[in-house]
């Protein structure tokens, strides 16, 4: 069996061009991951710049609006640039700076992984291009510009179905155009072998910082962590500290789109199969001839026809349960927090709130939801906006 | 030896590449035969794939033409077993492997062995992934052809020992495309290759001109042009194969 698989899932399915990449990749990770001095300019990096440890909120109007579970909010979208991507962006940066890389490129959806790698590679002095879906630089401009700002050449990309898939072919491509100098940071726990591992360890910040938090609050683990799913980095990021912990459930939230029985969505789990693709083996929404179907969703950020391989085995064990939630739902949700606690969140976490809306008023007083808010919600205002039919003006 | 280790040892060998169903099917049909009278030594069919990551724009259009005007791998196994009526010449599918995989990867081997074909090209199965399918094409007799590239360095020699048929050399770093200059040490290369085992190299990627594909024959045992063939039959569609025809034959005559 090849190397970094999840059960089935996983593997290092990339042209030869790149496998020295790969190669040389999991050869620096495997160094600096147990490098004192790396994790400790990590951790300080995170301390001083990204504002770790991020809030653990306790949604008390939440609670009591639903009338069950007590629900606490993991406050990702306190971080520096907006979301949990910084957390994984910082990380990768700095391991490309180590390797002697003098450029990154990435890819990016609703372009919070784009803002955050260029932030990164500001701080850090490196050149920074990237790859976005063109329907995605016009649905999310503000983060185009913001990205501009930071200092990184932003590349529309106008093949295929111009969104988050598309966005990751050419950044590949562009890899394999010069992989000597120039690292690629994978925005979600996806790709080739070591990216899944990689990603998921910087992002477990995440869950490490929710079970200390919630200790403290409660004096036990939560019940059930939710959190939205494209790739799944963010719930990747929560759910690995309580993976082993057998009384902790975890639900993670798909992009339903229009709904799971229409072609516009953009839910793996619930309709994917099989398949090998962006290096790795896992579900994707395709057809039966292997041809990757286009999908769907209003989040930019979720509308990924794959989802992670540690996902996908975490599904067939059924140690996490994967769930759709439509666009209905998550601008209801959105519209909701907004509300009830002051708080903006990302479309894509909405996706989340909406789950919680569903199930916390079925659970026990006692019981203890933690939801991971991924990121905040400025970015979608004017999204939300017309998808209500309001006209505003950026 | 099998009939692709055949096709080297009569010469320098001229494989192009066309994507099977661009502009359609039955075109696909006419060309190979026709190539193959013109002088290709051995034929590559790629099989559309919706996302073809190591290709470049070139043939990622052909691929999505092919898709639209309704190319199955179905329809694509219907079509060769017809082209074997016509031509004996060795023939070589090239997909990605999420196509392979989902039609079912035995299935897949065995349908396209019992049509006639002669080999496989997965530029997305690295050698440490290959167990996918080279059980199947060991079952079924089709080789299944390795890759190198520029990058690989210390894995040619493993890569090499296990190669079979022929070692694909990619000339030069990026996807598939014309290139002005191939600046890659590919001497090199191939030295490495034949230091590790007595195996036809054939150099691919960017190969479009006559002058290049001459360059190209002195370090290797075949020349591998896919791009500009495409281009032609983007430009010509119904009417590519004449087009098509005196490249090839320009081409093999450049090497010989």
């Amino acid at each position: 069996m090849s190397k970094g698989r999840f059960g089935q899932h996983g593997g290092q399915f990339v042209p030869e061009t790149l496998m020295n990449a790969v190669e040389e990749l999991l050869e620096a990770y495997e160094k600096y991951s147990h490098d004192e001095a790396f994790l400790s300019e990590l951790q300080t990096l995170h301390e001083t710049y990204t504002g770790r440890p991020s809030l653990l909120y306790y949604a008390e109007k939440m609670t009591k609006d639903l009338g069950g579970a007590k629900i606490y909010l993991k406050r990702e979208d306190l971080n520096h640039t907006g979301s949990h991507k910084i957390n994984n962006a910082l990380g990768q940066v700095l391991l490309a700076k180590k390797m002697g890389k003098t450029r990154v490129i990435a890819e990016t959806g609703a372009g919070q992984h784009g803002v955050a790698t260029a932030t990164a590679a500001a701080l850090m002095g490196m050149e920074c291009e990237i790859y976005m879906g063109e329907e995605d630089t016009e649905r999310q401009a503000l983060n185009v510009f913001r990205m501009e700002l930071l200092g990184a050449k932003v590349h529309p990309v106008t093949s295929g179905t111009k969104t988050l898939k598309d966005a990751v072919n050419e950044t590949m491509r562009e890899w394999t155009n010069r992989v000597e100098d120039t690292h690629y940071v994978l925005g979600s726990v996806m790709g080739p072998h070591p990216f899944p591992t990689i990603v998921r360890d910087f992002q477990s910040i995440i869950g490490k910082e929710v079970r200390s938090q919630i200790l403290k609050a409660e004096g036990k683990l939560p019940d059930l962590l939710i959190a939205c799913v494209g790739g799944g980095s963010n719930a990747m990021g929560l759910f690995y500290e309580f993976l082993k912990e057998s009384s902790v459930k975890m639900i993670g939230c798909e992009a339903a789109g229009h709904g799971i029985d229409t072609d516009q969505h953009a839910a793996t789990i619930s309709k994917g199969t099989l398949g090998i693709f962006h290096g790795m083996k896992s579900y994707f929404c395709q057809d039966e001839y292997g041809q990757i179907a286009p999908v769907y969703s209003i989040s930019a950020g979720l509308d990924y026809p794959g989802i992670g391989p540690e996902h996908a085995n975490l599904h067939d064990s059924g140690r996490a349960q994967y769930v759709p939630v439509t666009d209905n739902e998550a601008v209801e949700a959105f519209e909701y927090l907004s509300r009830v606690e002051g708080i903006i969140p990302a479309i894509e976490s909405s996706h989340a709130i909406a789950h919680a809306r569903k199930i916390a008023p079925s659970m026990g007083k006692d019981e203890v939801i933690v939801i991971n808010l991924s990121g905040r919600g400025d970015k979608d205002v004017a999204a939300i906006a017309r998808y209500k039919g309001v006209q505003i003006y950026e | 030896m099998s009939r692709v280790t055949d096709v080297f040892s009569k010469g320098k060998a001229f494989i192009p590449f066309i994507t099977a169903g661009d502009p359609h099917l039955s075109v696909t049909e006419e060309l190979i035969p026709a190539m193959a009278k013109a002088g290709a030594d051995l034929i590559e069919i790629g099989i559309p794939f919706s996302d073809p990551v190591a290709e470049g724009i070139v043939i990622q259009e052909a691929d999505a033409r092919a898709l639209l005007a309704g190319t199955t791998t179905d329809k694509i196994f219907e079509s060769v077993k017809r082209i074997r009526m016509k031509t004996s010449v060795p023939l070589a599918f090239m997909t990605y492997l999420n196509p392979i995989f989902v039609y079912g990867s035995e299935r897949f081997i065995k349908n396209a062995a019992e049509c006639g074909i002669d080999a496989l090209i997965v530029p997305d199965m690295p050698f440490e992934e290959k167990e996918e399918l080279k059980p199947y094409c060991n079952q079924y007799g089709i080789d299944l052809i390795s890759l190198i590239a520029p990058t690989s360095k210390e894995r040619i020699k493993t890569i090499a020992a296990e190669a079979e048929a022929f070692v694909y050399c990619v000339s030069s770093m990026g996807v598939t495309g014309v290139r002005k200059e191939i600046t890659t040490n590919l001497g090199d290369m191939i030295s490495l290759v034949k230091e590790t085992k007595n195996i036809p190299c054939a150099i691919g990627f960017g190969i479009s001109t006559t002058e290049q594909a001459a360059e190209m024959s002195r370090y290797a045992d075949g020349v591998i042009v896919g791009s500009a063939i495409v281009k032609l039959a983007a430009r010509y569609g119904a009417d590519c194969i004449e087009p098509i025809c005196s490249y090839v034959r320009e081409m093999k005559a450049a090497i010989s």
